[in-house]
């Protein structure tokens, strides 16, 4: 069994070089970042990347060594390449603890700075109020509704860019993760509480959010579109909606809220009047009126085309 | 109850998954009737409270919930692979990732643990026994019914969907309505009742029955990371076991702890659930960590560097497995404050980490390394769980969490970390342990096939994924969109070529049964240094003849440098064992009948089982039978026998 050939990987040295021409070459979502909050966490994705690639490249390069050169299998081994003995080696031991804590200690202080700015809106929009922005969970949707231009979208928002936006996340029912990887990392939405989510978009496009959390059957097309545009074709599209979108009423809200997966939609006036689920008044109001509506499952199957998902029947 | 309410009807793939149960199961009774066999299943196996048959029959239904679990994987990764697939529905797709991750975890992961230290740690220490074989019998049961409940859900009545996790309050009644749920929660709470007893019993084992002179610090490494292990089972598990029985009382019986209605607190289940979830990690990655010092310092043929540090390691490691939880739900909003201090505690358990990791280079340093198939898994898992491991600290950096979690970059760290920790682990030790066993080697040839397959597979089925986190792809989606289909596909390739190599793996148990020279030593690699390898083989039921005593880290290395062994015919004496017993097997399914009526809801029939369990214990107190004596020359007989005396 001695005589295979040595084991030495090659090909893993390959990993950490593949990693590296991968991320350059390509542009991820969560690393082509459209906004300053997923640009901090961008950046302190890559710092902490050369940490990670160190610590990889340590542990491979003298992996290989050893296995190479110690292999029994070798050919002109000297007797005192053996030390059958050989327990431990107080310095060394202690030169490979103290090194990882300050790696660790390195890794944490920007970690927590970053935690205490995400807490607040971007420093680059200072000037200027942030836009506030409810964005509600309901299976299998989201409700964004703007309490200040009294106006409400379904599955879909539009943003002003340059300007700080401050959801108030919260849910009618399951607990969902509001997420738009381009403009920032998620934070959940639950019933009966209220998540602070700051997020920006400095380039005007559109961005895929989701909701990332699983939350059932209807979790995979619990999907959204941001519209980030300049301040001013922002409040004309506010305008506009105001203008032309119908009101939301109670009859139609509680039945958008039972378990499906809805279109688009607009309107203006927000459901905010009647119920805001991320008060503890509010974490039930779906609850009591659909609890039944789970009993049978929506037979949601991928369908090709556009709209690649749909209820079956 | 309609019939039809009871059965799942619908999917073809259910009717398949039913008429392969049907076949087998028809198979497995047609084979003991024909060949005369439920004698001797019952007098070996199911009465028996001897840890090394409890140990195999342990591994053997691991390896068949590894299959299931497998199985699961492939069917998803099918229908991730292309865009626009129509293999599964968001419904069945739901349920097999949930089935998939409750199963590894639960029900393969632990049980091939427990299996080879149910084995290998009374060997180490030089015990005869566990300290409670009974008790042992009825853990091994309680997981056996528990992972059989489970996994009926699937034909009988609906597999839970809710993942693995089960967050309320999507697992609630109100949203999960129907016995799936249920069987997540019976099913689990069933198999913890021998968990915990496995944790106490392995802990008093360790403590009160070492061979004399083996001091804490002289015992080998295995048992070191098993006792450790127990003392996490002992501390985590009762916190499963109250957040089950708390979502069990809201599903069945109305209470509200967990639910959207009447002031419950949904969020407390995700903490109770992690306060066990990260131990819960650690419970299947130490006792693997054991394992690789086991093999590595075997197969370099060199002592283990630092033990010490090791031990050190290895006790650090579980303290802080407490403090971290709250790195699975960074984002559920608790403040900045929160999650510094809960990414500082998360990015401190690299540091001991990592002092293992260098301790294994170390130990293969000046060493003469012997490429044997164990040993192969064994450094496979270095670098490959450094990647887990680096990708794991950069998940505890809470503000960039923010950006990975719920992603397949998460989905690729942890499989990263668990597969080559946990499934190497098991691999190699199987192979490692397996003379002692089954009395003869696994082909060596076949065996590295199916290790490089696999650890290639592994890599092209993974590696990707975490692109493809980062590039926004949310975990547990049922069907991908056109610009993932590249990297889903690589990813799907692999996971075949993982499934072939352990389809290779099983073909490799079949043709060394067949065609492997039997074992005559009882040191069957030669380079044996632990306890284990002073037994004879076929191990006698009492293991030790005479038990012998222990003066260094490398006992059995000690024996043979002075030629000593477990036989010394001067001081036989005659051996106290237990006798078997059918009490676990029946009151364990007593307790698997009275958990089914509990998931269908059927409260008479529940509480008439569990007075049918109660009764068993009654039973059981009143049990005077104080075992046997193997008289001295029945063991001089053994052991001349095996050792060709
Ligand atoms: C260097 C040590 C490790 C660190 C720093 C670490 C860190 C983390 C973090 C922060 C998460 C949560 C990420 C998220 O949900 O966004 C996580 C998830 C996870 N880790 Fe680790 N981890 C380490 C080692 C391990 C080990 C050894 C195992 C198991 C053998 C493991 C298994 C898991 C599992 C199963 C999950 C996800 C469970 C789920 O959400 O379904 N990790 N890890
Ligand atoms: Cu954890």
């Amino acid at each position: 069994m001695n005589q295979q050939r040595h084991p030495f990987k090659k090909w893993l040295a390959l990993v950490p070089l593949g990693f590296i021409v991968f991320l350059s070459g390509c542009e991820l979502a969560v690393l082509d970042p459209a906004g300053p909050v997923a640009q901090s966490q961008k950046d302190l994705m890559i710092y902490s990347l050369y940490f990670m690639f160190g610590i990889i490249i340590v542990v491979f390069v003298a992996f290989g060594v050893m296995v190479f050169k110690y292999r029994d299998n070798k050919p002109n081994r000297k007797d005192e390449d053996y030390k059958p003995n050989l327990h431990g080696n107080t310095l060394i031991e202690v030169v490979w603890t103290v090194i990882p804590i300050i790696i660790v200690t390195a890794l944490s202080i920007p970690t927590v700075t970053t935690l205490f700015e995400l807490e607040k809106p971007p420093e680059s929009s200072a000037d200027k109020e942030p836009l506030v922005v409810y964005a509600t969970s309901a299976d299998w949707k989201w409700f964004f509704s703007y309490p200040e231009q009294g106006i409400e979208t379904v599955n879909y928002l539009h943003i002003p860019t340059d300007r700080a936006i401050e959801f108030h996340l919260s849910s009618a029912d399951s607990m969902a993760s509001f997420w738009i990887p381009r403009l920032g990392g998620q934070k959940y939405g639950m019933a009966g509480m209220e998540n602070i989510l700051y997020l920006q978009a400095d380039v005007p496009g559109t961005y895929n959010g989701r909701n990332a959390n699983f939350n059932g059957e209807g979790f995979t097309a619990q999907t959204f579109e941001v519209q980030a545009q300049p301040q001013e074709q922002f409040d004309t599209w506010v305008q506009e909606t105001q203008e032309q979108a119908p009101e939301l009423t109670q009859d139609e809200y509680d039945s958008l809220l039972k378990p499906s997966l809805v279109e688009e939609m607009t309107f203006s006036s927000t459901h905010l009047q009647w119920v805001d689920h991320g008060t503890n008044a509010g974490r039930d109001y779906s609850i009591i009126r659909h609890r039944n509506a789970y009993d049978e499952t929506l037979h949601i199957e991928n369908v090709p085309g556009p709209g690649w998902i749909s209820e079956n029947e | 109850m309609q019939l039809d309410e009871f059965f799942v009807t619908g999917e073809p793939l259910i009717y398949g998954g039913m008429v392969a149960i049907a076949l087998v199961t028809s198979a497995i009774l047609f084979i003991l009737t024909y060949f005369k066999k439920w004698g001797w299943l019952w007098r070996e196996w199911l009465t028996t409270v001897d840890h090394k048959k409890i140990g195999i029959m342990y591994i053997l239904s691991a390896l068949a919930m590894l299959f299931r679990g497998g199985a699961d994987a492939l069917m998803m990764r099918t229908q991730l692979a292309f865009p626009n697939m129509q293999f599964l529905n968001a419904q069945h797709y739901d349920e097999i990732f949930t089935t998939h991750g409750t199963v590894m975890i639960i029900f393969m992961a632990m049980p091939f643990l427990i299996g080879l230290m149910n084995i290998i740690v009374p060997l180490q220490i030089g015990a005869r026994d566990f300290a409670f074989p009974f008790v042992n019998a009825l853990s091994f049961w309680s997981f056996f019914f528990g992972a059989m409940l489970f996994n009926i859900s699937f034909v009988i009545g609906g597999a839970p969907d809710a993942g693995w996790t089960s967050y309320t309050p999507l697992a609630g009644a109100a949203m999960s309505p129907g016995p799936g749920q249920n069987f997540y929660l019976m099913g689990l709470q069933l198999s913890g009742i021998g968990t915990l007893a496995t944790g106490i019993n392995l802990m008093v084992t360790i403590l009160k029955m070492r061979a004399p002179g083996m001091t804490l610090f002289k015992m080998p490494i295995f048992t070191w990371s098993t006792f450790i292990t127990s003392f996490i089972i002992v501390f985590a598990f009762p916190i499963l076991t109250v957040a089950l029985a708390l979502m069990t009382i809201d599903r069945i019986f109305g209470s509200q702890f967990f639910t959207l209605t009447g002031e419950g607190m949904p969020m407390m289940w995700a903490n109770l659930f992690w306060m066990w979830g990260h131990p819960e990690v650690y419970i299947v990655i130490l006792p693997a960590f054991g394992i690789f010092s086991e093999v590595i310092a075997t197969f370099a043929r060199k002592r283990l560097f630092g033990y010490n540090a090791m031990v050190w390691s290895i006790i650090l490691i579980a303290g802080l497995s407490f403090l971290v939880w709250v790195h699975h739900f960074f984002t559920m909003g608790a403040g900045a404050f929160v999650n510094s201090v809960f990414s500082i505690t998360t990015m401190l358990i690299a540091v001991p980490t990592g002092v293992k990791i260098f301790n294994w280079l170390a130990t293969l340093y000046k060493s003469r390394i012997v490429l044997t198939v164990p040993m192969l898994w064994s450094l496979a898992f270095i670098p490959s769980f450094v990647i887990g491991g680096v990708t794991g600290v950069m998940l505890g950096m809470a503000a960039t969490d923010y950006q990975y979690h719920n992603t397949y970059f998460l989905v690729s760290h942890f499989h990263y970390v668990l597969i080559p920790g946990t499934v190497f682990a098991c691999f190699a030790g199987l192979v490692y342990w397996y003379p002692k066993m089954f009395g003869h080697k696994l082909n060596e040839r076949i065996g590295k096939w199916s290790f490089w397959l696999f650890l290639i597979g592994f890599h092209v089925c993974f590696f990707p994924q975490y692109f493809l986190g980062l590039d926004g792809m949310a975990r547990r989606i049922f069907t991908i969109t056109p610009e993932w289909f590249t990297l889903n596909f690589i990813s799907t390739m692999g996971a075949f070529m993982m499934g072939l190599a352990f389809a290779i793996f099983v073909y490799c148990i079949y043709y060394s049964y067949r065609y492997s020279e039997r074992e005559i030593s009882g040191d069957a690699w030669g380079y044996g240094r632990t306890l284990e390898w002073a037994t004879p083989t076929p191990i006698p039921a009492y293991n030790f003849a005479t038990v012998p005593q222990v003066n260094t880290h490398d006992a059995f290395l000690e024996m043979k440098e002075k030629g000593k062994t477990t036989f010394d015919e001067e001081n036989l004496e005659p051996i106290h064992m237990p006798n078997n017993t059918g009490k676990p097997f029946i009151m364990m399914g007593i307790l698997f009948f009275a958990s089914f009526f509990l998931v269908f809801e059927w409260i008479t029939l529940a509480v008439i089982g569990l007075i049918g369990g109660l009764v068993m214990m009654i039973i059981r107190s009143f049990d005077y039978d104080d075992g046997h004596h193997i008289e001295v020359d029945e063991i001089k007989r053994t052991e001349r026998a095996a050792r060709g005396l």
